[in-house]
Order: C-alpha cells, then structure tokens, then sequence
C-alpha cells in the first residue's frame, strides 16, 4: 500500500525528513511516533502529494507520489494537523462538496454525508458553522470529510491532539471501528504514547526525519527495554542472601532491592517468590515494572517523549510500578 | 467522472455557499458602487455615463477578484486549503471557482448598474455587453488566479498579501484610464498605459457596451484578457505545486 525508498525532505538547511524506507501493507494499522519537530506532518505531507520529495521515491496505493499524483489522490483520504472544514462553512455543506470533489453525484454525495454525520454522531451539529463546533466534534467532522470517498487508506496526522481524553477515546473508538468495518489501511501520526500503544499493531518511531525504530509495541518494549521484577528485603543481608539464591536471574542488588530483568515478569513472580520462601529469605515487597513507549524511546534516543520533556528522567526510574 | 468544469462549479458553489447562507454581505457590497455612482454621476458632464458606466463595472470586479486571495489566507492557516489540495479537484479548477465566486455577485451588480443607469440615458448593446462582460471575466480569472498565488506565497504573512495588493492594484486602475482618460496624459504615462494589459479590456468593454463589436479593440481586449488569465493559471498552478 506505501512503499518508499530513501523518502527525504529538506527546508533549506533543516532536514525535516532524512531518508525514511517504509513498507506499508494493505490492511495495516500504523502509527508515526515521535517528538514535535522529528518529520511526521512532512512525511505525510510528501505520501500525501501535498509536498514534492527532495530525493527519494514513494508509491502510495500503486502510484507514484510525484509522477501520479491524481491517481494517489483518487485513492487516499487526509485528515491533516489543521481542520479541514472551512470555518465559515457548515458541516453538511462542506461534507457535500467534499464528496463532489471526489466525483460523487449530487445525491450519492448527500447520502454519504448523512451516513457519516451519523455514524461520527454529528447529526446535532451538522449544520451549525463549523466555527460554532467544539474541537472535538470538529476533528469528527474533518474525519468524516476524510472518508467520504471511502478510502482505501487514510492518513491522520495527530488526530487526537489538543482533544481532552474522553474526545481522544472516543475519537480512537471510530477509528478503530472504521477499520474493523471497511479494512481501511490506516497511517496516524501522534506524540502520545499511549495513543500509540493501544491503537497501533505496528509503531513507527521516528526522530530527527529518521526511522529509528520499527516493531509492535510489545516486541518494542521487550526489545529494548523489557519487564524487570524488583524485591524488597527488610535488610540488605537478605537482598545479599536473596540474590545468591536468586544467582540464575543474575539479580542486579541496590541496598536492600534486587532487580531482575524478566521477560513476561507477571508470570514469573509467584515461581520466584515460592524459591525465595523455600531457601528461607522471603520478599517483603514485589514490584514488576513494564516498559512504556517513552522508555524505549528514552534507551534509543536519550531523550524522553513525554509533554515538555527533554531528557529529564534518569534511565533506570522506574515509572509504572505495578504493585502485586 | 469530473471535468475541469464540474470540478470548478464544486469549488465555486463551495465558495459561493456561506454568501447566500447570508446574503446582507453580498447585498451591502452590490450596493456600495451604486452609492459611489449616484454620488459621482452628477458631476459629469452630459453624456459621460457612456464612457462611465463601463468603467465602474470594470473597477467592481477587479477590487473584487484581487481580494481572492484573501479568504484564503485564512484557510491556509486553519488547514481547509491543504485538505482541498489532498482532493483530486483539478488544480485550476481552484483557482477558476474561486475567482468566479468573486466575479459573479460583481455581474450581479453590473446588472443592477446598468438598469439604474439607463432611466439616465444609458444606452447598451446587449449582445456587445454580453460578450465585453465574458472577455472582463477572463481577465478577473486570470488576476483572481494572480491573487490566489499571491496568497501561498504570503502564508503566514498577511501584511505582504495586502501591501502588494494595494501597491499594484491602484496604478492598475489609473493606469488603464478606468476613472479618468488617459488621453489627456502626458506621454510617458499613455505608454506605461500602453503596457497594461487592463487598458485594452476597459477599451474593449467601452465599445462593446456601445455595440461596436467587430473591432480591434474587441480583439485586443480579448487577447489582453487570455493572456493574464493564461498567466494567472500558470502562476498559481505552479505555486500549488511548489509550495511547502
Ligand atoms: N514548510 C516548512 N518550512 C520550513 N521548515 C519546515 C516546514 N515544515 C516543517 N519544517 C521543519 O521540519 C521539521 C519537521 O517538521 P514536522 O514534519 O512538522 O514535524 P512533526 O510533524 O513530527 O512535528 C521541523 O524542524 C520543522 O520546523
Ligand atoms: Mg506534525
């Protein structure tokens, strides 16, 4: 569905995107993660014929982004960063043009826009001024602008950003639901995290305009950074004792904690603490820490992904402690 | 399947539909020049009104169609242009509906013009007019289109937008003898005159208002208008494609 090769964009002297090879197949649901600034919106600008490449090839649905860029754009659906509705345009109206646009008659375009207002619950607001709408229900109805030709890949560039979360959740429900429904190849851009781990079967983490990572979040986070188990003794001669007990694990001991590195640590705890018990140096507290995004982005990159936050967090800090 | 004209008329009924959702705008701005006519017209002498009248309708829709770009300023920073630009809408169709949204209202008002003006002697060929107002909406296409370029290169600019438009669109005017004769110049401004191609459409639609219709100025209207509006379309097809 996307098949790029060496995809580059340069602004002058600042290489927005920096040779990005990406394969995307029909039916895929991936997301672009990475911080403000690192080539998301320019990468979808080019696969989306809005910029040309400064070097590099890309085909989008069978064609190419620079040679067949009519073609692409019969095929793809964009919801861009901004809104796509015009402010001083009602929902409906725009939605209908919309549908013209992509060469729907009069009245297939007005049955489509009925459908979606629909299914996006806009039927209270379509033919309000798009100014009047609530951020929420306006990035609902720049979806439903994307989809009114019925795509069969969509592209959204932070669709849930500015959003409170209950918008954000209820937002990636229709996006989920409309792939469950048509099988739409989905490509979404966003720096959150979470958005990206529980939506995405595939993450993309791109910074500074290059692909530096590329999996499932969970084969990711086991990749780079992985679960670690961490008891508690009362003393630091029990940890010490613990650990030569616990000597196959290779425990890492800080005072009175021993830190294990475990893949599918939940499953793991109650074997360990049952050992611990028998060669008589029970734990007095377990923690099992599993990875976030942020973490595998902090072990690539140095750096933290999360709101304002540029390398602050020490790399062994454990967040997400999971109390068992 | 879609045409360039049917992708036109979806860019145009776009543009035009906020308009007639609310129409005192459109109505404020078709009656304004009347004003400024019922204001100016007396202080011509007999039989001016003939070379006047067409004169204002030319000043209407090029004040109107130079303002193209401006609604756009705004939906390039919201987002709205670039979703359109992601369509399969054909490029000039972008900038051909848009253009027209301005102009049409303003063959509206020349209606209304020419209807008011004649219970004070107006006289009008309407064939002549017909084909002077066709050659009028070319030019506009074409300095609409010129707008619209003029308006992705100011993204995030507002002020360069306006000062060009103001900058050129005055010495545009004067220098097509819209208001005053450029006869009574002096030479070094009929020949700036000369090298504008507005002259020969405000000449063109003089005599075809007139009836005089098989002329030279006719043609030389008519080429004077291809040619801005095959500048324009170039232009601004151009600046969609380049722009970042
Ligand atoms: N039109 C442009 N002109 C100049 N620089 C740009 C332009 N668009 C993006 N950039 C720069 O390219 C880099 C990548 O930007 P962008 O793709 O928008 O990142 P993201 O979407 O991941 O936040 C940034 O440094 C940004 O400032
Ligand atoms: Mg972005």
């Amino acid at each position: 569905m996307i098949e790029t090769r060496g995809l580059t964009k340069h602004f002058k002297d600042v290489r927005a995107v920096d040779g990005i090879d990406l394969s995307v197949a029909p039916g895929e649901l991936v997301a672009l993660l990475g911080p403000n600034g690192a080539g998301k919106s320019t990468t979808l600008r080019m696969l989306t014929t809005l910029i040309p490449p400064t070097a590099g090839t890309a085909r989008v649905a069978g064609f190419d982004v620079v040679r067949q860029q009519r073609e692409v754009r019969l095929r793809i659906g964009y919801i861009g960063q901004g809104n796509g509705a015009g402010h001083s345009q009602r929902g409906r109206d725009e939605l209908i043009s919309q549908g013209r646009a992509y060469g729907l008659g009069v009245r297939d375009a007005r049955n489509r826009a009925g459908t979606l207002i629909e299914s996006l619950g806009l039927a209270e607001v379509a033919d309000r001024r798009v100014s009047t709408l609530s951020g929420g229900q306006r990035r609902r109805l720049d979806i439903a602008m994307g989809l009114i030709h019925s795509p069969e890949l969509l592209f959204l560039d932070e669709p849930s950003t500015g959003l409170d979360p209950q918008n954000r959740a209820n937002l990636q429900e229709h996006i989920l639901a409309l792939r469950a429904r048509h099988e739409t190849t989905i490509v979404l851009t966003t720096h959150y995290l979470d958005e990206a781990d529980s939506m995405a079967e595939r993450v993309i983490v791109i910074d500074h305009g290059r692909i530096i990572a590329d999996d499932s979040p969970a084969r990711l986070k086991a990749e780079h950074v992985g679960d670690h188990i961490t008891l508690g003794f009362d003393h630091e001669t029990d940890a010490a004792a613990a650990a030569s007990a616990l000597a196959a694990l290779h425990p890492e001991r800080r005072g009175a904690r021993l830190v294990i590195a475990a893949q599918g640590a939940p499953r793991r705890v109650p074997g360990i603490l049952d050992d611990l018990r028998a060669a008589g140096h029970p734990a007095a507290e377990v923690e099992v820490t599993r990875p976030t995004l942020d973490d595998v982005f902090l072990k690539l990159t140095g750096r933290s992904l999360r709101e304002g936050g540029a390398a602050q967090e020490p790399a062994d800090n454990p967040d997400e402690l999971v109390e068992v | 399947m879609t045409t360039l004209i049917t992708d036109s008329r979806t860019v145009f009924s776009r543009e035009l539909r906020p308009l007639l959702r609310d129409p005192f705008t459109i109505i404020f701005s078709m009656v304004q020049p009347l004003v400024f006519l019922g204001l100016f017209a007396p202080l011509l002498p007999d039989n001016s009104l003939q070379w006047f009248v067409p004169g204002i309708i030319v000043m209407s829709c090029l004040f109107a169609c130079s303002m193209t770009g401006s609604n756009l300023l705004f939906e390039i920073q919201t987002g709205s242009h670039e979703r359109m630009l992601v369509t399969p809408l054909r490029r000039p169709a972008l900038l051909i509906g848009r253009a027209l949204k301005e102009i049409v209202p303003m063959f509206a008002q020349a209606a209304l013009i020419v209807a008011v003006c004649v219970p004070f002697g107006f006289r009008f060929e309407f064939a002549g007019a017909v084909l002077g107002l066709l050659i009028l909406a070319a030019f506009c296409i074409g300095l609409g289109a010129l707008s619209y370029t003029l308006a992705l290169a100011s993204k995030n600019q507002e002020w360069l937008f306006w000062t060009v438009q103001q900058t050129l669109l005055f010495p545009l005017l004067l220098l097509a003898g819209v208001l005053l004769p450029i006869e009574n110049g002096p030479g070094w401004l009929q020949a700036l005159a000369k090298g504008n191609p507005l002259s020969y459409v405000v000449d063109a639609e003089r005599a075809l208002f007139n009836g005089e219709i098989f002329t030279s100025a006719t043609l030389s209207g008519l080429i004077a208008a291809a040619a801005v509006a095959a500048l324009g379309l170039w232009a601004g097809v151009r600046a969609m494609r380049r722009s970042d």
